[in-house]
């Protein structure tokens, strides 16, 4: 991992994104209130828009400068829960070095820990958290186990689709969502959707490669 | 969507910068970050209150920063809470050494970036968070009831408080005070339509209201067929008093508000049959607001709050405030 694959990460994404906005803009509509696709969009601009600032910067300031500019530059809950991903990424311990797949892994979780940390959510409750947290377990497993990555990429593709689609017949009970009760049944929710799309994006190129 | 837009990106920053040009003698607007403080600097010992949330609501919270009232406010984007270094700016800018007082609503969003916010700076702070919406059931479980209109009371009367040499500690117990004194329920006639998705948040039909409509046109706790004001007013008080158990001939202030596309005819319309209700309740009604102060863009509807007050809070609201969008004794 490196300043310019997350760059071009962020830039596949994006594409993505940009591609699906329609219907993650309808599923806010039905559960909150329609902003969660713009931030996500802008949050995503502003990161490949930083490409020139960051990309001979070494890791650990590339991810920091990605941070303050999502934190800085989203605002609402993706504001602070992706700027809170990346910062504690940048904490992670030897970056200097190479980042080899384990390394990746690390840095990945240590990031969810901190989202569920500051957004006070788990699983089964309706949010983006419902994707992150069980990729992130999977994430450790794969660290310490002996699945081959292709493999063990494709097992999380597959973990973040069924969890988002498990979010459809949740009660919601943290975000706006919850303020709904009963009525948030039957609609997925649109940061699940959103994360597994960024999670599908990632893998899916990991494994093309 | 018809508004009045010139591009949608630049859609905050044209807007702050006309509240800037027409209140410059009472508060001053900084850009990048974004927030809107007072024109005359901070008193040395005086708490800060700082204040912020989406844009969207106003007046709302930029229109409560002057004398009495907030020392900040930090706009987020439309519907959106504002960024930590928004609150981090606004706090070292105003802050005299007293230390500030965060009033923020129970919103997700607003708590992560309030919580941030603080984090960052490094003087004195605390925070309120207000959550008098009656609408959403509460539980410890949950993000909990939303903050709402009640807000704009805690402001002015924490406001009256820090100004008159409260310590923080005073502001932050009379704020919670107003906010367990306080209940708040919506109803909304019509969609509110966010400037960047350009069309109405939600759908409903021309003979439908939502009853417990939440602030950015999030869904409440019914749809309904829509019925004459008395009963509409009627079921909001309900559900109200439920909540707050006032007692007989308990002082309260009645707070209509718009939620931006009522005209205030309706509004003054709501409160007489507020009244009427109250007074047929034994509850006595010893101070007014109508108004729209924590709107929903062009949403048609509108809230009723029911804040009991004591001595203390009635003397707080009473004290002279200057501010764009609340002035008296003053």
């Amino acid at each position: 991992m490196s300043v310019n694959f997350l760059i071009s990460q962020a830039k596949n994404i994006q594409i993505v994104i940009d591609e699906n906005a329609a219907e993650i803009e309808a599923l806010d509509q039905n559960i909150g209130d329609g902003d969660h696709i713009f931030n996500v969009q802008r949050g995503l601009k502003l990161v490949v828009e930083l490409e020139n600032d960051i990309k001979n910067l070494p890791l650990q300031k590339g991810l920091n400068m990605i941070a303050m500019k999502v934190l800085s530059g989203i605002g609402g809950s993706s504001g602070a829960l992706f700027g809170t991903f990346f910062m504690s990424m940048a904490k992670t311990p030897d970056l200097d070095g190479n980042i080899d797949f384990n390394k990746a892994c690390e840095m990945v979780i240590t990031g969810i820990n901190a989202m569920k940390e500051r957004g006070k959510a788990d699983v089964g409750e309706k949010t983006m958290m419902d994707v992150l947290i069980p990729v992130s377990e999977k994430l450790n497993e794969l660290k310490s186990g002996n699945t081959g990555m292709n493999e063990g990429l494709s097992e999380i593709i597959k973990i973040a689709e069924d969890r988002m689609l498990a979010t459809k017949d949740m009660l919601a009970t943290k975000g706006r969502a919850s303020f709904l009760g009963e009525r948030a049944k039957g609609h997925i929710d649109p940061g699940a959707r959103s994360s597994q799309l960024i999670i599908d994006t990632i893998c899916k190129s990991l494994i093309n490669k | 969507m018809k508004k009045f837009i010139n591009n949608v990106d630049d859609f905050l920053k044209e807007s702050l910068n006309g509240f800037g040009k027409a209140h410059s003698d009472i508060i001053r607007v900084n850009f990048e970050p974004n927030f809107i403080s007072r024109k005359t600097k901070t008193k040395e010992g005086k708490v800060s209150l700082i204040s912020g949330g989406g844009s969207g609501h106003e007046p709302m919270h930029g229109g409560f920063v002057g004398h009495g009232m907030l020392d900040a406010a930090c706009p987020g984007f439309v519907f959106s809470a504002p960024t930590p270094d928004q609150m981090q700016a606004a706090a070292e800018n105003v802050d005299s050494g007293a230390g500030v007082l965060f009033i923020v609503k129970n919103y997700s969003g607003d708590i992560m970036n309030f919580q941030m916010g603080a984090e960052m700076y490094s003087g004195k702070n605390d925070s309120i968070i207000t959550n008098d919406d009656v609408a959403v059931e509460d539980s410890t479980f949950t993000t909990g009831r939303r903050g709402v209109a009640a807000t704009v009371l805690v402001e002015k009367i924490v406001g009256s408080l820090a100004e008159s040499g409260g310590s923080i500690e005073e502001c932050k117990k009379l704020g919670e005070k107003v906010n367990k004194n306080s209940g708040t329920m919506g109803v909304a006639f019509t969609s509110c339509t966010v400037p960047a998705a350009g069309k109405p948040t939600f759908d409903i039909g021309n003979d439908e209201m939502e009853f417990g409509v939440g602030i950015h046109g999030e869904p409440g706790r019914k749809r309904e067929k829509i019925q004459p004001s008395k009963t509409i007013v009627n079921n909001m008080l309900e559900a109200i008093l439920d909540d707050l158990k006032p007692q007989k001939n308990e002082k309260t202030l009645l707070f209509i508000n718009g939620m931006g596309g009522t005209p205030l005819t309706e509004l003054y319309l709501v409160y007489d049959d507020a009244c009427e209700i109250l007074k047929s309740k034994g509850i006595e009604i010893t101070r007014s607001l109508v108004g729209n102060y924590c709107t929903s863009l062009e949403m048609q509807g509108a809230s009723i709050t029911l804040l009991k007050c004591d001595e203390e809070i009635l003397k707080n609201w009473d004290a002279p405030v200057h501010t764009a969008a609340m002035r008296w004794g003053m």
